[in-house]
């Protein structure tokens, strides 16, 4: 073994599994095949409350090629936690959209063609589907994802407002958002005795082992979940979705292999979307801006099936210094799915009212927002009183500052134009917590000199399994062409999910530790590799509990530059510079992909997407890619990623903060602050759609530039 | 019991019963001859998926509006899934299975490789196949809609170019930069 080679960890090395992602060879979890495959496709309720009074199979049935229709008629029943999962339990309808029944048939045609064919009568109740201000039914729930407190409150932020020298009072809106990975969830289910085998796309396959085996009263060792390739997730793999439960059912129910993938219009429905949410930020400060008071009370949605409730105010508790302090979060359970993660829940939404209010109140302070933020910068965690693993948003603004050419703008708003354009920029402050969880994870040695690392991990598209190759090679000190890292397989050692920017920490911290142990039992071994292996395992739960008390984030500066046509109410984003502070970034290629596709999602959130509730009919009236604005191509300029050099020894092996989510958080922020400096409007409700922008063109300053 | 009374009389009256309508498709899918007998319902994408074992084409929507299926026929970029298979007889369909030559990779596959124009991959077969058509289109001097000079038989593919002819091709994990960055480098 050699150990003088350079580390390869912080370089750009290429994706490993590239090759066959742009041959067409990565299977997927639809993809696998297996003997004699039948095809499900569920049937959506048409009413967004109420009983199902009958479900007439008949025409479905005669078909050629069906084979059942599922309902709660003849579904057998299901066990777990989670509402949400034990699809076909009852007669309840709780959202329009939610599964009824399902066809299972010989061919795809056929049963699409049949699930149009289920009759299923209703006696529907009234619902409420729109989540408003002081809604009646809002209450403040016990606790916030993923568990704190919904209420916090230090000082007395009602005094400290009243004595303020400046004082900003608004409220900002933000709609519900899909998450629309481009790979609809899907499985392909295949039992053999009381051995199930699910090819599933999730961002955790040994999280989704655990709930397929609760849901059938197995043991987690008679299942096994297969994703070695994901098409995206964005938070709405992370929980288990119906089509899992679905294709096991189904394939139970007629003893063959079964499979579904939903369509994107019923993904709308049953895979999670992030909570619309109003919320109300008061700053107080002092003349010279320091800030006295900082009040975030927001009202977002719930199910009532269970309770999801997001914490959108919890980045308020630890962003900025104020001695005053309150966060509330209220939460309405309404007739509608299950609010899920999407990209950083809590941070994304709630940012973007910080940060819109930041600027707010550096415009009534008559201060640079780069200079508010750092006049208002914590030497430690407000509310814990725990120093700071490592804080650099100072520096990600200053060093975005210089990168971006900030320095002598001019703050007035409303008053550079080119051409039909009104120009502007805008910045924001960025976070994202940075966590670790228990991950288990082995290490072989073969006698043919190369090594395997397997570890139950996800590569969602963040390039784990490319980050996870470089950090195994460096704790061998080998080449990472010697290295294969098996992941996205729930027989590999259990780990935990890809979610919250934790996955490679999580399972980074486990690889490298077995990594380090295998080098270990080599040198004992006199280096040689034994004919049969030698293997080494570790599991990083003793060393994560003790994990010393620090607060651990990593933080960032968002820089737009938009045009606005107020004429047609168009606006362009022409640059886009994101600068993150994040440990040490572990492959420099990926990571700058990780963090320009956060920002372009931030982008979208500020200009393009929104789910429209229907009030009329529950459910959403936009549910497809043509009415859903993701955005394309061409609604992406220059949008580029930077970070600066972070030494943090607090974190984990690696010293890497997750990168995953950092991105999308704060840009609509610095969008919407761009948009103020180009037209001098707020825009306090997102997305700041043209036809918004038209409403309110008689304020807009500079159309008689 | 309140369930709607469409065809639900008796069996007699169901008048889905029929066997569907089959017919009998020639056609070259990446070189090869295939000759199949498709159902009329399926699509061109759903025969290449489920029926070929071609599943490099990706099914993102099923609408048209994702381009995740993009294959070419008859060297045309379209949405697979917006085809009926049983349209393509006599036709030449090439997939991203098809785009490499032996095991040489495309340029255009090695440039997303190079670039890390993808993330998840799954948009990534549609993205490569409609670069390989929009290619082919500007050579034949086909104008887009940020084309200055709508005469002009050779458009210059710059950045604007690439970003509008591939707008048709939506990338969830927004790997745009670095697809135009490998696109345009293939272009020169």
């Amino acid at each position: 073994m050699t150990t003088d080679i350079e580390r390869v960890t912080g370089t750009a090395l290429d994706r490993v599994e590239g090759r066959d992602k742009v041959t067409g060879l990565a299977r997927y979890a639809y993809e696998y095949p297996a003997d004699d495959i039948a095809y499900v496709v569920p049937v959506p309720a048409a009413i967004a409350r109420g009983t199902i009074t009958g479900i007439d199979p008949g025409d479905a049935l005669a078909v050629p090629g069906v084979l059942t229709v599922l309902s709660f008629r003849n579904a057998p029943p299901l066990a777990g936690n989670d509402p949400e999962l034990r699809i076909f339990s009852s007669d309840r309808v709780s959202y329009r959209g939610q599964m009824v029944a399902a066809v299972v048939a010989d061919t795809l045609e056929a049963a699409a063609e049949a699930a149009r064919l289920v009759h299923v009568g209703y006696d529907a109740e009234p619902h409420d589907v729109l989540l408003r201000p002081d809604h009646p039914e809002a209450y403040v729930p016990e606790k916030v994802n993923p568990s704190f407190p919904a209420v916090s409150e230090q000082g007395d932020v009602e005094a400290a407002l009243g004595d303020a020298a400046v004082t900003v009072d608004t409220t900002y809106t933000t709609p519900a958002y899909h998450n629309n990975a481009m790979e609809p969830h899907a499985t392909l289910a295949v039992w053999s005795g009381d051995r199930l085998t699910a090819y599933d796309s999730n961002q955790g396959s040994s999280t989704a082992r655990d709930m397929l085996a609760a849901a059938f009263g197995l043991e987690p060792g008679q299942v096994r979940v297969v994703s070695p390739h994901v098409g995206g997730g964005f938070g709405s793999k992370g929980t288990p979705r119906p089509q899992i439960v679905l294709a096991a059912l189904a394939a139970r129910a007629v003893g063959r292999p079964a499979k579904v993938a939903l369509t994107r219009q019923h993904m709308f429905a049953v895979t999670g979307y992030r909570t619309p949410s109003i919320q109300r930020v008061r700053l107080g400060a002092d003349a010279s801006g320091r800030m006295t008071a900082l009040a975030h009370e927001v009202e977002e949605q719930t199910s009532t099936l269970k309770e999801f409730a997001e914490q959108t105010a919890v980045p308020s508790r630890m962003m900025y210094a104020a001695p005053n302090r309150l966060t509330t979060h209220r939460v309405v359970a309404l007739d509608v799915a299950t609010p899920s993660w999407m990209r950083a829940p809590g941070e994304c939404p709630g940012m973007y009212a910080l940060e819109s209010a930041m600027d707010e109140l550096a415009v009534a302070c008559g201060l640079d927002p780069i200079e508010l933020r750092v006049r208002n910068e914590p030497e430690e965690d407000p509310e814990s009183g725990l120093p700071w693993s490592s804080r650099n948003v100072v520096a990600c603004l200053r060093e975005g500052a210089a990168w971006f050419g900030w320095a002598g703008r001019d703050p007035a708003p409303g008053v550079r134009r080119d051409g039909r354009w009104l120009v502007g920029t805008g910045v924001a402050a960025s976070t994202y917590p940075a966590r670790r969880r228990p991950s288990e994870a082995t290490a072989r040695a073969t006698a043919d000199g190369r090594f395997t690392v397997r570890i139950a991990a996800a590569d969602i598209g963040t390039g784990s399994r490319t980050a996870l190759t470089q950090i195994a090679a460096d704790a061998l000190g080998v080449p990472p062409e010697r290295v294969d890292v098996r992941i996205g397989d729930s027989a590999l050692p259990t780990a935990s999910l890809a979610g919250g920017s934790m996955g490679t920490a999580s399972w980074g911290s486990a690889v490298a530790m077995a990594c380090v142990r295998l080098r270990e039992r080599l040198d004992g071994a006199g280096g040689e590799v034994p004919e049969d292996g030698i293997e080494a395992r570790y599991d990083t739960a003793d060393d994560i509990k003790a994990d010393a008390a620090y607060a651990r984030h990593a933080f960032g500066a968002q820089f737009a530059e938009v045009r606005v046509d107020p004429g047609t109410g168009e606006i362009r984003v022409p640059r886009l510079l994101g600068v993150f502070a994040a440990g040490r970034i572990i492959n420099a290629k990926t990571a700058r992909s990780q963090f320009i596709g956060g920002m372009t999602m931030g982008l979208a959130m500020a200009l393009l997407e929104e789910s429209v509730p229907d009030a009329e009919f529950g459910g959403f009236l936009n549910h497809d890619l043509a009415q859903y604005h993701v955005p394309a191509n061409a609604d992406v300029a220059n949008i580029d990623a930077r970070w600066i050099e972070e030494d943090d020894p607090h974190l984990n092996p690696m010293g890497s903060k997750g990168i995953g989510e950092i991105g999308i958080v704060g840009t609509a922020a610095a969008i919407g602050n761009a948009v103020h400096h180009a037209t001098g409007v707020r825009f306090r409700d997102l997305p700041i759609r043209p036809d918004r922008v038209l409403d309110r063109a008689p304020q807009i300053g500079g159309r008689n530039l | 019991m309140d369930v709607p009374s469409k065809g639900t009389a008796g069996g007699a009256q169901r008048t889905a019963a029929r066997p569907p309508a089959r017919t009998d498709v020639t056609v070259s899918v990446n070189g090869a001859v295939e000759r199949i007998k498709v159902d009329n319902r399926a699509s061109l994408l759903d025969v290449l998926r489920e029926r070929l074992g071609l599943t490099g084409a990706k099914k993102g929507c099923d609408h048209g509006q994702c381009g995740a299926c993009t294959v070419l026929l008859d060297g045309r970029r379209v949405n697979a899934c917006l085809i009926l298979a049983v349209t393509v007889d006599q036709a030449e369909v090439v997939t991203v299975e098809g785009l490499t030559d032996g095991t040489r990779l495309h340029p255009l596959q090695a440039a997303f490789i190079e670039r890390d124009a993808f993330q998840c991959g799954y948009c990534t077969p549609g993205q490569l196949c409609s670069a390989v058509g929009m290619l082919a289109e500007a050579a034949k001097g086909r104008a887009s809609a940020v084309t200055a000079d709508l005469a002009d038989d050779a458009p210059v593919l710059d950045e604007a170019e690439i970003r509008e002819r591939m707008s048709g091709n939506l990338c969830r994990c927004g790997a745009y930069p670095n697809i135009v960055a490998a696109i345009g480098e293939v272009a020169g």
